[in-house]
């Protein structure tokens, strides 16, 4: 069927520059890397093999391990950061939307500053604060009679994952914080008062009517906290090094996959293997984004108004 | 008068948990900066304490200052982030507008494949990136940073600010149609005003990864012009030997810029987000 | 227009930075040693630049833990420097085999070089050298000597007058007897069980059994270091589960610990930073009357980009690598980082010194992990990082970490399997 109107010239200038920079400078080299997980080197030269890495990184028991092992530690890694940050994120956000709060700017302002530190000072701080030998830790818990409490927890294995995750959340609580807090600002004036009206108030009115409310924020947020949990990689690797230690404890897909892509000490960069593993991340990932948009976030919407 | 009781300790109450996760949030940074204007020995012997006359010392500060053209670095910072905002800010709304205004044959699809960006982390891409730079003659220049930082922060604009743009009413849109606007002045002088808050929102999430990198500087402009702040600080970061004062002088001074520009982009940010992109 | 004016400076920036290289050679130098930053921009370059004028040289290190990953970014796409410097083993070999590293075996200096000195950046063959050589460091065990005189102690000869020096200074409870964590986990590597095991394993005998495949790492003098390992926990202080690297320095440079099992790259740092005299001693053997074994390892070298737009100026920077003034330069200038070449260099630094005597009387090895063990996957060296800290932290025994070494190796490893 003829399309009577002229050409739209109008969409390609608006689209053209985007679309350029990004295929050029991201989705190009990123295809270009994925595509090494097809080939294998023999003496320096590539040869297709196929989905052959993926059975060596799920079948060969050296690989397999390593992968599973991250993959767990990463999922413990995301369950931790939803079950602290969403419930934390979500308190702070509802006490800062409370009318007539005085300071709320500054309080916002001054959660939100761990969010903007580079992952070098958040490193050195913590590591610095938990260490057994300086003392912060240590004394702080003295002081209020729980010395009995502390550990050298980045030392040991069983709490080194959870204490990292728990940094992240600390680092991190910013963004949920403000995006909540937003989304109770949005509802609207009348629905609070017809709630009030029914005698709705308090706690109750958050529960009932508030939270329900801004549950597609929180989808959102996890939606965001999923993938950027999945691609972590900066904290754990100046916390607790490349081999993410104690004992591959702390080792998520992120720092597994560096190590295999650019090598680590003795161990070279094996670009074909580090590809197979960064395809198989974006797989979790375009899955687990899929679950949420087609699963979860067509139920949440129902709730909207 | 019960009323008015319960929630004046309703506030206090607020007031208490607000003021105890600030003191969690700030106390790391406390420890930062009391520390990075003391004597190694101060540092390690007593962490906690403020820095006096016995252990107050800029040694950091001097260290930082002496090596390596540290204004430099900064200014250096500033032109990249400052700049690759921009680029994201101005195209990123141009795709979004495109993209949530017209109706086109593929342009869902689109949408999807400038989302895909997110769930791939750009460093991968590093070698393509370089042998291209290198190419076109970019290496140690600014220029190539702000390209992978403008194509770094593209995809999450899009999406952010694609959501915006569809609470722009349709009928002021119309009504400059039928007053004989052309679409770009329609996207430029009635959209782009209505959405800056939403410009905010994008600004803040993408100006900490930008400003914190450490990776393309290095490898795309580790040249003494050319480098940036974050990767001027990890001189002192050493194979045995870490200058712990001037990490945490240099890294100090690395925080004020980013919380200055996060202050400007605030007040816009939480009126922004407020104006429903995440409803 | 504001696009427009930052364009313009952009680009005139570039174009100076471009124009300032016009008038003479300038060689840039990629390194992992931020530490030395100042050394070589004080003392070496200098000495270099006095001689050549007409050569400007740019020392241009990157963090030590980026260092492979950008280096192999930057030579794949050609924008690395000259002159690479190369860490040994297989790294570099990987490098020369990708031809990104130019062939020097045809250098007169390589003469200046024994073999050993040599063999950490050679392919397996000998045939072909690709980088010259220039340091090498030791491992021992440095010690607060004002400790050691204040508790009436003497520097070990054996295990067993290490530990009853280590229970004295537990007991007097002053020091930490010795300053090493497990968080890092290398040091429990490098200066744990590759830094006593060779007096067990007899240093290249049992280097060399392994990789000829005569001899496993589950056979006893490969599994006793590790016993010996289990052992130092309780003498490491509280916590030593997280105590970092940089701690453990702090920890001993404040005065604060008797014993540091230590590299002699330390000697540098610890003596700006120590306000108490300082001494060394080596590994203890297992028995009075044992033939003391030193880890005497290659650590860094010089190669020649095979890419460089500037090698005749690269070739005369390296020919000065290989001679005997730099050798006393770079020696003196970073105590501690021993001159590799083959004639006497006179080290002025005392500490340097005495564990540079200990090659007169040990016999030198290197860790055994570092040539053609690490080839596999999974890698050795990071196995034993793995292993070592667990032993010492009690989470594996050490007869289970020998025999998960042991599996790992022998995955791969024909000779083992």
């Amino acid at each position: 069927m003829a399309d009577k109107r002229p050409v739209r010239w109008h969409i390609g200038v608006f689209l053209a520059p985007a679309v350029a920079i990004y295929t050029a400078v991201m989705i190009f080299p990123l295809f270009a890397t994925l595509n090494l997980s097809l080939y294998t080197t023999v003496h320096q030269v590539s040869q297709f093999v196929g989905l052959g890495n993926f059975r060596k990184l799920l079948g060969d028991p050296n690989w397999s391990g390593q992968f599973w092992n991250a993959l767990g530690n990463n999922f413990w890694f995301f369950v931790v950061n939803m079950a602290v940050q969403n419930p934390i994120g979500v308190a702070l956000a509802a006490l800062l939307s409370s009318p007539r709060l005085r300071g709320a700017a500054i309080y916002r302002t001054a959660i939100f500053i761990p969010t903007i530190l580079s992952f070098v000072i958040v490193g050195f701080v913590w590591k610095l604060i938990l260490s057994p030998l300086w003392g912060i830790a240590p004394d702080m818990l003295a002081a209020v009679g729980l010395k009995s409490l502390f550990a050298p927890w980045l030392g040991d294995a069983h709490y080194a994952l959870t204490v990292m995750a728990l940094i992240s959340v600390w680092q991190f609580i910013g963004i949920p914080m403000m995006l909540i807090y937003a989304a109770l600002l949005t509802i609207p004036d009348e629905v609070i008062e017809a709630a009030e009206m029914d005698g709705i108030t308090g706690m109750r009115q958050f529960w009932k009517i508030k939270l329900p409310l801004i549950l597609p924020s929180i989808g959102i947020i996890s939606i965001l906290t999923f993938v950027g949990n999945f691609n972590a990689f900066d904290l754990i690797y100046v916390t607790q090094g490349a081999l993410a230690g104690p004992n591959f404890s702390t080792d998520l897909l992120g720092t597994f996959l560096y190590r295999t892509f650019f090598g680590f000490q003795l161990q070279l960069g094996d670009p074909n293997m580090g590809a197979t593993i960064a395809t198989a991340m974006f797989g979790i990932i375009l899955v687990g984004v899929c679950i949420y948009l087609f699963g979860i976030q067509t139920r949440l919407r129902r709730y909207q108004f | 008068m019960s009323q008015a009781r319960s929630s004046l300790s309703r506030t206090i109450a607020a007031h208490a948990v607000l003021i105890t996760y600030t003191l969690i949030a700030l106390f790391p940074v406390f420890v930062i900066l009391i520390n990075s204007v003391k004597s190694r020995r101060a540092i390690f012997a007593h962490p906690l304490a403020l820095p006096g006359p016995g252990s107050f010392d800029l040694i950091g500060f001097t260290t930082v200052l002496q090596q390596g053209d540290f204004l430099r670095y900064f200014g250096n910072s500033m032109i990249v982030t400052v700049t690759s905002l921009v680029l994201v800010l101005l195209f990123g709304a141009m795709a979004a507008f495109a993209l949530s205004e017209y109706r086109f044959r593929g342009n869902l699809l689109l949408g999807l494949y400038l989302a895909l960006g997110i769930m791939i982390p750009i460093r991968l891409g590093t070698v393509a990136i370089l042998q291209m730079m290198v190419a076109a003659h970019l290496v140690n220049t600014l220029l190539a940073l702000i390209l992978v930082y403008t194509a770094q922060g593209l995809p999450l604009a899009v999406f952010i600010l694609s959501e915006f743009m569809k609470t722009v009413s349709d009928d002021l849109k119309n009504a400059g149609r039928i007053d004989g606007l052309s679409e770009y002045r329609i996207f430029f002088r009635l959209v782009l005003p209505l959405v800056r808050p939403a410009m905010a929102t994008v600004a803040v999430f993408s100006m900490i990864p930008i400003w914190n990198d450490l990776w393309f500087p290095l490898i795309l402009a580790p040249a003494e012009a050319t480098k940036t702040l974050t990767l001027g600080s990890q001189v002192f970061i050493g194979q045995f030997v870490t200058n712990w004062n001037a990490v945490l002088a240099s890294l100090s001074l690395a925080i004020l810029p980013v919380l200055v520009l996060y202050l400007i982009f605030s007040r816009q940010l939480i009126r922004g987000i407020t104006a429903g992109a995440v409803k | 227009m504001h696009m427009k004016t930052l364009t313009s400076t952009l680009l005139a920036s570039t174009l100076l930075a471009g124009s300032a290289a016009w008038a003479q050679t300038t060689l840039t130098i990629e390194s992992w040693r931020n530490d030395d930053l100042t050394v070589w921009q004080q003392t070496i370059i200098p000495a270099f630049e006095k001689a050549h004028p007409d050569i400007t040289v740019v020392f241009a290190p990157s963090a030590p833990t980026e260092y492979n990953a950008a280096l192999n970014s930057k030579l794949d796409a050609g924008s690395a420097g000259d002159l690479i410097t190369c860490r040994p083993f297989d790294a570099s070999l990987a490098l020369f085999q990708k031809g990104k590293l130019a062939d020097l075996s045809s250098m007169a200096e390589m003469a200046n070089f024994s073999d050993v000195a040599k063999a950490a950046w050679q392919t397996d063959d000998a045939k072909h050298t690709f980088c010259m050589p220039m340091a090498s460091v030791i491992h021992g065990f440095i010690y607060n000597k004002d400790a050691f005189d204040k508790l009436g102690l003497t520097p070990p000869k054996t295990m067993d007058e290490f530990y009853a020096d280590l229970d004295k200074i537990k007991k007097d409870g002053t020091f930490t007897p010795l300053a090493m964590g497990t968080h890092d986990q290398w040091e429990a590597a490098t200066m744990g069980y590759e830094n006593i095991g060779p007096n067990y394993w007899k240093g290249e005998e049992g280097r060399k059994a392994i990789i000829a495949g005569t001899a496993k790492l589950t056979d006893p003098q490969f599994v006793e270091p590790f016993t010996q390992l289990a052992k130092w926990g309780p003498y490491m202080g509280d916590g030593f589960q997280a105590q970092t690297y940089p701690d453990s320095q702090n920890l001993f440079t404040l005065g604060r610990a008797a014993i540091y099992p230590a590299g002699s790259w330390e000697i540098s740092g610890f003596e700006k930073q120590a306000a108490f005299k300082m001494a060394a001693f080596p590994a203890p053997v297992p028995k009075a009357g044992d033939p003391c074994y030193i880890s005497d390892q290659p650590d860094h070298a010089l190669g020649l980009n095979a890419a460089s737009k500037n090698k005749d100026a690269a070739m005369t920077f390296l020919k000065w690598v290989g001679s005997e003034d730099f050798a006393a330069i770079y020696g003196n200038a970073l105590p501690g980082f021993f001159p590799l070449i083959d004639k006497p260099v006179k080290i002025a630094d005392p500490l340097a010194n005495e564990m540079l005597s200990w090659r007169q009387t040990c016999k030198s090895t290197m860790r055994y992990t570092y040539q053609i063990l690490s080839r596999g996957t999974p890698n050795l060296e990071n196995a034993l990082w793995a292993t070592s800290a667990n032993v010492i932290n009690g989470t594996q025994t050490p007869q289970a970490a020998a025999a998960e070494m042991q599996k790992d190796l022998a995955t791969w490893y024909k000779p083992q399997q």
